[in-house]
Protein backbone atom coordinates (compact mmCIF):
# COMPACT_ATOMS: atom_id res chain seq x y z
CA UNK A 1 0.00 0.00 0.00
CA UNK A 2 1.19 3.30 -0.68
CA UNK A 3 1.34 5.61 2.22
CA UNK A 4 -1.25 8.00 1.96
CA UNK A 5 -1.16 11.52 2.16
CA UNK A 6 -2.48 12.13 5.58
CA UNK A 7 -0.13 10.10 7.25
CA UNK A 8 2.45 13.24 5.87
CA UNK A 9 0.56 16.27 6.53
CA UNK A 10 -1.19 16.14 9.71
CA UNK A 11 -3.28 19.03 10.95
CA UNK A 12 -1.00 19.49 14.16
CA UNK A 13 2.02 19.77 11.16
CA UNK A 14 0.35 22.55 9.20
CA UNK A 15 -0.37 24.69 12.41
CA UNK A 16 3.10 24.59 13.49
CA UNK A 17 4.01 25.40 9.62
CA UNK A 18 2.19 28.03 9.09
CA UNK A 19 2.77 29.68 13.13
CA UNK A 20 5.86 28.40 13.88
CA UNK A 21 7.34 28.70 17.72
CA UNK A 22 10.83 29.89 18.49
CA UNK A 23 11.49 31.20 14.88
CA UNK A 24 14.09 33.92 14.31
CA UNK A 25 17.54 34.31 15.48
CA UNK A 26 19.04 35.32 19.15
CA UNK A 27 20.81 37.95 20.13
CA UNK A 28 23.59 36.44 22.47
CA UNK A 29 23.65 32.82 21.73
CA UNK A 30 26.16 30.38 22.81
CA UNK A 31 26.48 28.31 19.44
CA UNK A 32 25.00 29.14 16.39
CA UNK A 33 24.84 25.69 13.59
CA UNK A 34 23.69 26.20 10.10
CA UNK A 35 22.85 23.00 8.34
CA UNK A 36 21.30 22.50 4.72
CA UNK A 37 19.27 19.79 2.81
CA UNK A 38 21.75 18.68 -0.32
CA UNK A 39 18.87 17.39 -2.01
CA UNK A 40 16.56 20.26 -1.81
CA UNK A 41 19.19 23.11 -0.61
CA UNK A 42 16.81 24.46 2.19
CA UNK A 43 18.77 25.81 4.80
CA UNK A 44 18.14 25.47 8.76
CA UNK A 45 20.38 28.05 11.18
CA UNK A 46 19.51 27.07 14.87
CA UNK A 47 20.51 29.39 17.88
CA UNK A 48 20.83 28.10 21.16
CA UNK A 49 21.51 29.72 24.30
CA UNK A 50 22.90 27.82 27.34
CA UNK A 51 22.50 29.18 31.11
CA UNK A 52 23.40 27.02 34.45
CA UNK A 53 23.15 23.53 32.10
CA UNK A 54 20.13 24.00 30.63
CA UNK A 55 18.95 25.11 27.24
CA UNK A 56 17.85 28.80 28.44
CA UNK A 57 16.29 29.77 24.65
CA UNK A 58 16.64 28.45 20.98
CA UNK A 59 15.45 29.83 17.52
CA UNK A 60 15.51 28.67 14.02
CA UNK A 61 15.69 30.53 10.55
CA UNK A 62 16.19 29.75 6.99
CA UNK A 63 14.09 28.36 4.42
CA UNK A 64 12.07 25.05 4.52
CA UNK A 65 9.14 23.13 3.59
CA UNK A 66 6.44 22.44 6.26
CA UNK A 67 7.88 19.23 7.14
CA UNK A 68 11.36 20.75 8.04
CA UNK A 69 10.03 24.46 9.29
CA UNK A 70 7.18 22.05 11.55
CA UNK A 71 9.75 19.97 12.67
CA UNK A 72 12.01 23.04 13.66
CA UNK A 73 9.22 24.30 15.87
CA UNK A 74 8.43 21.32 17.87
CA UNK A 75 11.48 20.81 18.35
CA UNK A 76 12.17 24.09 19.92
CA UNK A 77 9.23 24.21 21.82
CA UNK A 78 10.30 20.64 23.16
CA UNK A 79 13.62 21.50 24.02
CA UNK A 80 13.57 24.82 26.20
CA UNK A 81 14.19 23.76 29.47
CA UNK A 82 16.30 21.12 29.22
CA UNK A 83 19.87 19.70 29.46
CA UNK A 84 21.88 19.36 26.87
CA UNK A 85 22.28 14.85 27.80
CA UNK A 86 17.88 15.06 27.97
CA UNK A 87 18.25 16.71 24.59
CA UNK A 88 20.26 14.77 23.02
CA UNK A 89 18.66 11.61 24.47
CA UNK A 90 15.54 13.14 22.48
CA UNK A 91 17.15 13.99 19.29
CA UNK A 92 18.63 10.45 18.90
CA UNK A 93 14.58 9.07 19.84
CA UNK A 94 13.31 11.38 17.39
CA UNK A 95 16.34 10.22 14.93
CA UNK A 96 14.69 6.84 15.80
CA UNK A 97 11.18 7.43 14.84
CA UNK A 98 12.30 9.03 11.33
CA UNK A 99 14.17 5.77 10.99
CA UNK A 100 10.64 4.24 11.29
CA UNK A 101 11.37 2.64 14.45
CA UNK A 102 9.23 2.98 17.62
CA UNK A 103 10.02 5.72 20.18
CA UNK A 104 11.52 5.11 23.55
CA UNK A 105 8.32 5.10 26.05
CA UNK A 106 10.60 7.10 28.45
CA UNK A 107 11.13 10.06 25.98
CA UNK A 108 8.76 12.88 25.32
CA UNK A 109 8.89 14.18 22.18
CA UNK A 110 5.41 16.06 22.25
CA UNK A 111 4.29 17.32 19.09
CA UNK A 112 6.83 15.93 17.23
CA UNK A 113 5.19 12.62 17.60
CA UNK A 114 3.00 13.85 14.91
CA UNK A 115 5.84 13.47 12.39
CA UNK A 116 5.92 10.00 12.78
CA UNK A 117 4.49 9.42 9.56
CA UNK A 118 7.33 11.26 7.57
CA UNK A 119 9.34 7.69 8.12
CA UNK A 120 7.25 6.31 5.28
CA UNK A 121 8.34 8.95 2.99
CA UNK A 122 12.09 8.04 2.47
CA UNK A 123 12.57 11.59 0.39
CA UNK A 124 11.27 13.61 3.26
CA UNK A 125 13.21 11.81 6.83
CA UNK A 126 16.06 14.55 5.69
CA UNK A 127 13.29 17.59 5.82
CA UNK A 128 12.50 16.34 9.47
CA UNK A 129 15.47 15.78 10.79
CA UNK A 130 17.15 19.03 9.64
CA UNK A 131 16.89 21.22 12.18
CA UNK A 132 17.54 18.79 15.03
CA UNK A 133 20.95 17.38 13.75
CA UNK A 134 21.66 21.25 14.11
CA UNK A 135 20.94 21.04 17.45
CA UNK A 136 22.74 18.09 17.97
CA UNK A 137 25.53 19.53 16.20
CA UNK A 138 25.28 22.51 18.92
CA UNK A 139 25.21 21.19 21.71
CA UNK A 140 28.55 18.74 20.75
CA UNK A 141 30.09 21.18 19.69
CA UNK A 142 29.73 23.70 22.84
CA UNK A 143 32.91 22.91 24.71
CA UNK A 144 34.28 24.71 21.20
CA UNK A 145 31.63 26.03 19.57
CA UNK A 146 34.45 27.07 17.08
CA UNK A 147 33.49 22.97 15.84
CA UNK A 148 30.32 24.02 14.85
CA UNK A 149 30.37 23.44 11.44
CA UNK A 150 27.04 23.00 10.30
CA UNK A 151 28.35 19.37 9.04
CA UNK A 152 28.70 20.76 5.83
CA UNK A 153 30.74 23.36 4.15
CA UNK A 154 27.95 24.51 1.61
CA UNK B 1 -2.03 20.07 -33.05
CA UNK B 2 1.13 18.69 -34.25
CA UNK B 3 3.54 18.10 -36.87
CA UNK B 4 2.65 15.20 -39.43
CA UNK B 5 2.44 11.69 -38.76
CA UNK B 6 3.21 12.90 -34.95
CA UNK B 7 0.75 11.22 -32.20
CA UNK B 8 1.11 12.02 -28.59
CA UNK B 9 -1.29 9.01 -27.91
CA UNK B 10 0.36 6.51 -29.81
CA UNK B 11 4.08 7.31 -28.42
CA UNK B 12 2.35 6.78 -24.87
CA UNK B 13 0.85 3.54 -26.16
CA UNK B 14 4.37 2.74 -27.31
CA UNK B 15 6.14 2.87 -23.46
CA UNK B 16 4.91 0.47 -21.13
CA UNK B 17 5.19 2.21 -17.96
CA UNK B 18 2.65 4.67 -19.17
CA UNK B 19 0.22 2.62 -20.89
CA UNK B 20 -0.17 0.76 -17.86
CA UNK B 21 -0.78 3.04 -15.77
CA UNK B 22 -3.50 4.25 -18.84
CA UNK B 23 -4.87 0.60 -18.67
CA UNK B 24 -5.21 0.39 -15.15
CA UNK B 25 -7.45 3.89 -14.78
CA UNK B 26 -4.44 5.61 -13.02
CA UNK B 27 -2.80 7.49 -16.00
CA UNK B 28 0.35 9.11 -14.92
CA UNK B 29 0.96 12.53 -15.87
CA UNK B 30 4.75 12.19 -15.92
CA UNK B 31 6.24 15.63 -15.99
CA UNK B 32 9.87 14.81 -14.55
CA UNK B 33 11.23 13.84 -18.47
CA UNK B 34 13.95 16.48 -17.90
CA UNK B 35 15.36 14.25 -14.90
CA UNK B 36 14.75 11.12 -16.85
CA UNK B 37 12.67 9.89 -19.71
CA UNK B 38 10.18 7.33 -19.69
CA UNK B 39 11.66 4.11 -21.85
CA UNK B 40 9.26 2.51 -25.27
CA UNK B 41 9.00 -0.93 -25.96
CA UNK B 42 11.12 -0.93 -28.60
CA UNK B 43 14.20 0.18 -26.34
CA UNK B 44 13.58 -2.37 -23.76
CA UNK B 45 12.66 -5.42 -26.53
CA UNK B 46 16.31 -4.71 -28.29
CA UNK B 47 18.31 -4.75 -24.74
CA UNK B 48 16.33 -7.83 -23.86
CA UNK B 49 17.20 -9.26 -27.72
CA UNK B 50 20.31 -8.55 -27.22
CA UNK B 51 20.84 -10.48 -23.90
CA UNK B 52 18.69 -13.18 -25.67
CA UNK B 53 20.33 -13.59 -28.76
CA UNK B 54 23.57 -12.08 -29.01
CA UNK B 55 25.25 -11.68 -25.81
CA UNK B 56 29.14 -12.16 -25.80
CA UNK B 57 31.95 -9.57 -24.73
CA UNK B 58 32.53 -7.01 -27.70
CA UNK B 59 35.87 -6.49 -30.04
CA UNK B 60 38.51 -9.19 -30.01
CA UNK B 61 36.18 -12.27 -29.89
CA UNK B 62 36.59 -14.60 -33.03
CA UNK B 63 33.14 -16.57 -33.06
CA UNK B 64 29.94 -15.82 -34.57
CA UNK B 65 28.60 -15.11 -31.54
CA UNK B 66 30.99 -12.28 -30.33
CA UNK B 67 31.48 -10.42 -33.88
CA UNK B 68 27.41 -10.63 -33.54
CA UNK B 69 27.45 -8.52 -30.49
CA UNK B 70 30.11 -6.48 -31.38
CA UNK B 71 28.29 -5.78 -34.25
CA UNK B 72 25.26 -4.60 -32.24
CA UNK B 73 27.35 -2.52 -30.20
CA UNK B 74 28.52 -0.54 -33.11
CA UNK B 75 25.19 -0.55 -34.71
CA UNK B 76 23.86 1.26 -31.86
CA UNK B 77 26.87 3.58 -31.67
CA UNK B 78 25.97 4.58 -35.42
CA UNK B 79 22.26 5.24 -34.56
CA UNK B 80 23.21 7.66 -31.94
CA UNK B 81 26.00 9.48 -34.22
CA UNK B 82 23.16 9.50 -37.16
CA UNK B 83 20.93 11.58 -34.23
CA UNK B 84 23.32 14.37 -34.23
CA UNK B 85 25.71 14.12 -37.62
CA UNK B 86 28.77 13.48 -35.80
CA UNK B 87 31.27 10.94 -37.07
CA UNK B 88 30.77 7.39 -36.01
CA UNK B 89 34.56 7.01 -34.70
CA UNK B 90 34.21 10.63 -32.77
CA UNK B 91 31.40 9.20 -30.66
CA UNK B 92 32.52 8.07 -27.32
CA UNK B 93 30.45 5.89 -24.92
CA UNK B 94 30.81 6.75 -21.23
CA UNK B 95 28.35 6.09 -18.40
CA UNK B 96 26.35 9.35 -18.46
CA UNK B 97 26.93 13.11 -19.64
CA UNK B 98 28.52 13.57 -16.08
CA UNK B 99 31.29 11.35 -17.03
CA UNK B 100 31.53 12.55 -21.04
CA UNK B 101 32.38 15.84 -19.64
CA UNK B 102 35.03 14.54 -17.02
CA UNK B 103 36.92 12.28 -19.87
CA UNK B 104 37.31 16.04 -21.65
CA UNK B 105 37.84 17.62 -18.13
CA UNK B 106 40.84 14.87 -17.31
CA UNK B 107 42.03 13.91 -20.97
CA UNK B 108 42.48 17.19 -22.24
CA UNK B 109 42.39 19.71 -19.38
CA UNK B 110 44.64 17.64 -17.26
CA UNK B 111 47.29 17.65 -19.98
CA UNK B 112 47.00 21.35 -21.50
CA UNK B 113 45.17 23.55 -18.72
CA UNK B 114 48.11 25.81 -16.70
CA UNK B 115 48.18 28.07 -14.43
CA UNK B 116 46.57 30.92 -14.89
CA UNK B 117 44.62 29.75 -17.71
CA UNK B 118 41.05 30.52 -17.56
CA UNK B 119 37.88 28.18 -18.04
CA UNK B 120 34.59 29.64 -18.53
CA UNK B 121 31.54 27.99 -18.12
CA UNK B 122 27.77 29.37 -17.39
CA UNK B 123 26.11 30.16 -13.92
CA UNK B 124 23.30 27.83 -15.75
CA UNK B 125 24.88 24.76 -16.09
CA UNK B 126 24.33 21.75 -14.44
CA UNK B 127 26.70 21.01 -11.65
CA UNK B 128 28.00 18.48 -14.67
CA UNK B 129 29.49 20.91 -16.39
CA UNK B 130 30.69 22.99 -13.25
CA UNK B 131 32.46 20.20 -10.71
CA UNK B 132 34.79 18.26 -13.39
CA UNK B 133 36.28 21.77 -14.28
CA UNK B 134 36.82 23.05 -10.82
CA UNK B 135 38.72 19.93 -9.95
CA UNK B 136 40.85 20.06 -12.58
CA UNK B 137 41.64 23.86 -12.37
CA UNK B 138 42.40 22.86 -8.67
CA UNK B 139 45.21 20.46 -10.03
CA UNK B 140 46.29 22.85 -12.70
CA UNK B 141 46.14 26.41 -11.09
CA UNK B 142 43.60 27.52 -13.52
CA UNK B 143 40.63 29.42 -12.99
CA UNK B 144 37.33 29.21 -14.01
CA UNK B 145 34.79 31.74 -14.60
CA UNK B 146 30.88 32.31 -14.82
CA UNK B 147 28.94 33.80 -17.84
CA UNK B 148 25.67 35.74 -15.65
CA UNK B 149 22.22 35.07 -16.32
CA UNK B 150 20.63 38.07 -16.72
CA UNK B 151 17.03 39.09 -17.76
CA UNK B 152 14.22 36.49 -18.53
CA UNK B 153 17.15 33.96 -18.39
CA UNK B 154 19.41 34.19 -20.94
CA UNK B 155 23.26 34.42 -20.63
CA UNK B 156 25.12 37.74 -20.65
CA UNK B 157 27.38 37.40 -24.05
CA UNK B 158 28.87 40.37 -23.14
CA UNK B 159 30.88 39.12 -20.39
CA UNK B 160 31.60 36.09 -22.66
CA UNK B 161 33.02 38.57 -25.11
CA UNK B 162 35.20 40.09 -22.45
CA UNK B 163 36.28 37.32 -20.91
CA UNK B 164 37.48 36.29 -23.98
CA UNK B 165 39.31 39.44 -24.93
CA UNK B 166 41.13 40.05 -22.05
CA UNK B 167 41.86 36.54 -20.52
CA UNK B 168 43.97 33.47 -21.52
CA UNK B 169 40.66 31.41 -22.01
CA UNK B 170 40.97 27.58 -23.38
CA UNK B 171 38.04 26.23 -22.88
CA UNK B 172 34.20 27.64 -22.52
CA UNK B 173 31.76 25.12 -21.55
CA UNK B 174 27.97 25.87 -22.45
CA UNK B 175 24.66 24.43 -21.48
CA UNK B 176 22.42 24.33 -24.98
CA UNK B 177 19.05 23.66 -23.39
CA UNK B 178 18.80 24.55 -19.31
CA UNK B 179 17.80 22.11 -17.35
CA UNK B 180 16.05 24.72 -14.73
CA UNK B 181 15.13 27.50 -17.50
CA UNK B 182 14.23 26.07 -20.38
CA UNK B 183 16.40 28.70 -22.25
CA UNK B 184 17.68 27.64 -25.87
CA UNK B 185 21.56 29.22 -25.95
CA UNK B 186 22.93 30.58 -29.16
CA UNK B 187 25.40 27.73 -28.91
CA UNK B 188 26.25 28.51 -32.58
CA UNK B 189 27.64 31.84 -32.03
CA UNK B 190 28.88 30.91 -28.92
CA UNK B 191 31.20 28.42 -29.94
CA UNK B 192 32.01 30.37 -32.83
CA UNK B 193 32.95 32.73 -30.11
CA UNK B 194 35.62 30.47 -28.48
CA UNK B 195 37.33 29.72 -31.44
CA UNK B 196 37.71 33.28 -32.84
CA UNK B 197 39.66 33.47 -29.66
CA UNK B 198 41.52 30.44 -29.48
CA UNK B 199 39.77 28.24 -27.37
CA UNK B 200 37.75 24.75 -27.60
CA UNK B 201 34.28 24.50 -26.57
CA UNK B 202 32.05 21.79 -24.88
CA UNK B 203 28.29 22.20 -25.21
CA UNK B 204 26.22 20.36 -22.43
CA UNK B 205 23.42 19.32 -24.81
CA UNK B 206 21.83 16.64 -22.38
CA UNK B 207 18.32 19.06 -22.39
CA UNK B 208 18.58 18.85 -26.15
CA UNK B 209 19.21 16.19 -27.92
CA UNK B 210 16.48 14.36 -27.24
CA UNK B 211 13.78 16.94 -27.82
CA UNK B 212 15.08 18.93 -30.74
CA UNK B 213 16.81 18.56 -34.27
CA UNK B 214 20.68 18.91 -33.34
CA UNK B 215 23.36 18.36 -35.82
CA UNK B 216 26.94 18.20 -34.07
CA UNK B 217 28.53 20.72 -37.05
CA UNK B 218 25.96 23.40 -36.79
CA UNK B 219 26.20 23.59 -33.07
CA UNK B 220 29.84 24.13 -34.07
CA UNK B 221 31.63 22.78 -30.53
CA UNK B 222 34.79 20.64 -30.30
CA UNK B 223 32.91 18.14 -28.13
CA UNK B 224 29.55 18.02 -26.78
CA UNK B 225 27.60 15.59 -25.02
CA UNK B 226 24.18 14.01 -23.70
CA UNK B 227 23.02 11.23 -21.77
CA UNK B 228 20.80 8.12 -23.25
CA UNK B 229 18.75 8.12 -19.98
CA UNK B 230 17.01 11.48 -21.08
CA UNK B 231 16.22 10.31 -24.71
CA UNK B 232 14.18 7.47 -24.39
CA UNK B 233 17.71 4.98 -23.69
CA UNK B 234 18.63 3.33 -20.63
CA UNK B 235 20.71 4.50 -17.83
CA UNK B 236 24.05 4.01 -17.43
CA UNK B 237 24.77 5.44 -21.10
CA UNK B 238 26.42 8.86 -21.97
CA UNK B 239 27.90 9.87 -25.34
CA UNK B 240 30.81 12.25 -26.53
CA UNK B 241 30.45 13.53 -29.61
CA UNK B 242 33.67 15.06 -30.92
CA UNK B 243 35.83 17.03 -33.45
CA UNK B 244 37.52 14.18 -35.03
CA UNK B 245 41.26 15.59 -34.50
CA UNK B 246 40.30 16.96 -31.40
CA UNK B 247 39.62 13.95 -30.00
CA UNK B 248 42.64 12.39 -31.76
CA UNK B 249 45.13 14.37 -30.18
CA UNK B 250 43.77 13.52 -26.76
CA UNK B 251 45.53 10.97 -24.52
CA UNK B 252 43.18 8.52 -22.10
CA UNK B 253 41.36 9.51 -19.58
CA UNK B 254 40.67 5.65 -18.11
CA UNK B 255 43.45 2.69 -18.68
CA UNK B 256 42.72 -0.85 -18.81
CA UNK B 257 41.14 -3.19 -21.16
CA UNK B 258 39.62 -2.54 -24.58
CA UNK B 259 41.69 1.14 -24.67
CA UNK B 260 45.14 0.32 -25.89
CA UNK B 261 47.09 -1.11 -28.90
CA UNK B 262 50.21 -2.57 -27.19
CA UNK B 263 51.28 -3.16 -23.58
CA UNK B 264 54.93 -3.93 -22.45
CA UNK B 265 56.25 -3.43 -19.10
CA UNK B 266 57.95 -0.61 -19.77
CA UNK B 267 55.13 1.14 -21.30
CA UNK B 268 51.65 1.42 -23.39
CA UNK B 269 50.44 2.58 -26.48
CA UNK B 270 46.58 3.36 -27.10
CA UNK B 271 43.97 2.38 -29.57
CA UNK B 272 42.94 4.61 -32.15
CA UNK B 273 39.71 6.46 -31.70
CA UNK B 274 36.73 6.43 -30.24
CA UNK B 275 38.04 3.11 -28.39
CA UNK B 276 40.98 4.74 -26.38
CA UNK B 277 38.57 6.48 -24.38
CA UNK B 278 35.95 3.04 -23.91
CA UNK B 279 38.39 1.03 -20.88
CA UNK B 280 37.15 -1.90 -20.11
CA UNK B 281 34.03 -3.93 -21.19
CA UNK B 282 31.96 -1.27 -22.33
CA UNK B 283 28.29 -0.86 -21.29
CA UNK B 284 27.13 -2.91 -24.35
CA UNK B 285 23.09 -3.97 -23.69
CA UNK B 286 22.89 0.25 -23.25
CA UNK B 287 24.44 1.04 -26.30
CA UNK B 288 22.06 -1.41 -28.04
CA UNK B 289 19.32 0.01 -25.89
CA UNK B 290 20.04 4.11 -26.85
CA UNK B 291 20.83 2.65 -30.56
CA UNK B 292 17.29 1.85 -30.65
CA UNK B 293 16.00 4.91 -28.83
CA UNK B 294 17.88 7.53 -31.50
CA UNK B 295 15.81 4.88 -33.94
CA UNK B 296 13.02 5.22 -32.58
CA UNK B 297 13.38 9.55 -32.14
CA UNK B 298 14.27 9.50 -35.95
CA UNK B 299 11.38 7.75 -36.91
CA UNK B 300 9.35 10.01 -35.17
CA UNK B 301 11.34 13.38 -36.56
CA UNK B 302 13.34 15.61 -34.45
CA UNK B 303 11.09 18.29 -35.68
CA UNK B 304 8.36 16.75 -35.08
CA UNK B 305 9.04 16.13 -32.00
CA UNK B 306 10.12 19.62 -30.96
CA UNK B 307 6.70 21.02 -33.12
CA UNK B 308 4.73 18.87 -30.38
CA UNK B 309 7.22 20.28 -27.71
CA UNK B 310 6.79 23.73 -28.26
CA UNK B 311 3.04 23.28 -28.53
CA UNK B 312 2.82 21.43 -24.95
CA UNK B 313 5.58 24.16 -23.61
CA UNK B 314 3.10 26.66 -24.17
CA UNK B 315 0.06 25.22 -22.77
CA UNK B 316 2.38 24.10 -19.13
CA UNK B 317 2.80 28.08 -19.37
CA UNK B 318 -0.38 29.18 -19.99
CA UNK B 319 -1.59 26.58 -16.55
CA UNK B 320 1.24 28.11 -14.49
CA UNK B 321 0.69 31.56 -15.69
CA UNK B 322 -3.12 31.67 -14.53
CA UNK B 323 -2.15 30.63 -11.06
CA UNK B 324 -2.30 33.32 -8.69
CA UNK B 325 1.38 34.67 -7.16
CA UNK B 326 3.47 32.36 -9.02
CA UNK B 327 6.97 33.19 -10.44
CA UNK B 328 7.48 31.25 -13.52
CA UNK B 329 11.33 31.17 -15.00
CA UNK B 330 13.15 31.43 -18.27
CA UNK B 331 11.90 32.80 -21.36
CA UNK B 332 8.63 33.19 -22.06
CA UNK B 333 8.08 33.25 -25.90
CA UNK B 334 8.23 29.07 -26.56
CA UNK B 335 10.38 29.56 -29.74
CA UNK B 336 13.70 30.46 -27.29
CA UNK B 337 13.20 28.12 -24.92
CA UNK B 338 13.09 23.85 -24.51
CA UNK B 339 10.46 22.11 -22.34
CA UNK B 340 11.71 22.15 -19.07
CA UNK B 341 9.98 25.00 -17.00
CA UNK B 342 10.37 25.75 -13.18
CA UNK B 343 8.30 28.02 -11.59
CA UNK B 344 7.71 28.85 -7.30
CA UNK B 345 4.21 29.02 -5.42
CA UNK B 346 4.24 32.10 -2.73
CA UNK B 347 3.06 30.07 0.09
CA UNK B 348 3.78 26.69 -0.88
CA UNK B 349 7.35 25.05 -0.81
CA UNK B 350 8.36 22.91 -3.77
CA UNK B 351 8.78 20.17 -1.79
CA UNK B 352 5.46 20.24 -0.22
CA UNK B 353 4.00 20.82 -3.41
CA UNK B 354 5.44 17.98 -5.56
CA UNK B 355 4.53 15.63 -2.74
CA UNK B 356 0.80 16.84 -3.18
CA UNK B 357 0.36 16.75 -6.43
CA UNK B 358 1.57 13.24 -6.57
CA UNK B 359 -1.99 12.27 -5.00
CA UNK B 360 -2.98 13.01 -8.34
CA UNK B 361 -0.60 11.38 -10.33
CA UNK B 362 1.66 14.36 -11.61
CA UNK B 363 5.30 13.80 -11.55
CA UNK B 364 7.01 17.05 -10.98
CA UNK B 365 10.84 17.84 -9.37
CA UNK B 366 10.99 19.43 -6.83
CA UNK B 367 14.70 21.03 -5.75
CA UNK B 368 18.01 22.93 -7.15
CA UNK B 369 17.87 20.60 -10.18
CA UNK B 370 21.71 20.44 -9.68
CA UNK B 371 22.14 23.91 -10.66
CA UNK B 372 22.86 25.59 -7.11
CA UNK B 373 24.43 28.24 -8.63
CA UNK B 374 21.63 29.27 -11.09
CA UNK B 375 19.66 28.95 -7.96
CA UNK B 376 21.84 31.53 -6.09
CA UNK B 377 21.34 33.65 -9.23
CA UNK B 378 17.44 33.21 -9.32
CA UNK B 379 17.26 33.79 -5.44
CA UNK B 380 15.35 30.70 -4.40
CA UNK B 381 17.02 27.29 -2.99
CA UNK B 382 14.73 25.19 -4.87
CA UNK B 383 12.13 25.34 -7.45
CA UNK B 384 8.85 23.40 -9.01
CA UNK B 385 10.11 22.16 -12.33
CA UNK B 386 7.40 20.72 -15.02
CA UNK B 387 8.76 18.81 -18.43
CA UNK B 388 6.99 17.53 -21.09
CA UNK B 389 8.68 15.10 -23.76
CA UNK B 390 7.13 13.23 -26.64
CA UNK B 391 4.62 10.75 -24.90
CA UNK B 392 3.31 14.06 -23.12
CA UNK B 393 -0.64 14.97 -23.94
CA UNK B 394 -2.39 18.43 -23.15
CA UNK B 395 -4.43 16.27 -20.38
CA UNK B 396 -0.75 15.40 -18.49
CA UNK B 397 -1.03 19.70 -18.65
CA UNK B 398 -4.47 20.22 -17.50
CA UNK B 399 -3.94 17.91 -14.76
CA UNK B 400 -0.90 19.41 -13.37
CA UNK B 401 -3.14 22.81 -13.22
CA UNK B 402 -6.19 21.04 -11.13
CA UNK B 403 -3.17 19.56 -9.39
CA UNK B 404 -1.69 22.72 -8.34
CA UNK B 405 -5.15 24.09 -7.88
CA UNK B 406 -6.11 21.02 -5.32
CA UNK B 407 -2.68 21.66 -3.60
CA UNK B 408 -3.47 24.96 -2.68
CA UNK B 409 -7.11 24.29 -1.20
CA UNK B 410 -5.14 21.94 1.41
CA UNK B 411 -2.91 24.15 2.68
CA UNK B 412 -5.41 27.02 2.21
CA UNK B 413 -3.89 29.51 0.37
CA UNK B 414 -6.58 28.99 -2.66
C1 LIG C 1 21.74 19.94 -18.63
C2 LIG C 1 22.19 18.67 -18.00
N1 LIG C 1 23.47 18.32 -18.05
C3 LIG C 1 23.92 17.18 -17.52
C4 LIG C 1 23.09 16.33 -16.86
C5 LIG C 1 23.67 15.11 -16.23
O1 LIG C 1 23.25 13.94 -16.83
P1 LIG C 1 23.75 12.58 -16.18
O2 LIG C 1 23.22 12.59 -14.78
O3 LIG C 1 23.12 11.52 -16.99
O4 LIG C 1 25.22 12.59 -16.20
C6 LIG C 1 21.73 16.67 -16.74
C7 LIG C 1 20.78 15.79 -16.05
O5 LIG C 1 20.53 15.77 -14.90
C8 LIG C 1 21.28 17.87 -17.33
O6 LIG C 1 20.00 18.23 -17.23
Amino acid sequence: MMPGIEDLYQEIILTHYKAPKHRGTLADPTVSVTQNNPMCGDEIRVDVRLEDGRIADLAHSGQGCSISQSAASMMSEQMVGRTPGEALESIEAFRRVMHGDPAPDDVELGDAEALSGVARFPARVKCALLAWMALKDALQSVDDPKEATGGRSD
Amino acid sequence: MTGAGFDARAVRADVPILAEADAAGRPLAYLDSAATSQKPAAVLAAMDAYYREANANVHRGVYALAAEATERFEAGRASVARLVGSRPEATVFAKNASEAVNVVAYAWGLRNLRAGDVVVVTEMEHHSNIVPWQIVAGLTGARVEFVPVVDDGVLDLAVLERLLATEPVRMVGVVHVSNVLGTINPVAAITRMARDAGALSLVDASQSVPHMPVVFDDVGADFMVFTGHKMLGPTGIGVLAARRDALDAMEPFLGGGEMIRDVRTDGSTWADIPHRFEAGTPPIAEAVGIGAAAEYLMALGMENVRAHETALTGRVLDVLGAVEGIAVYGPRDVARRGSPVSFSLPDIHPHDLAQLVDRDGVCVRAGHHCAKPLMRSLGVPATTRASAYVYTTPDDVDRLGAAIASARAFMGVA
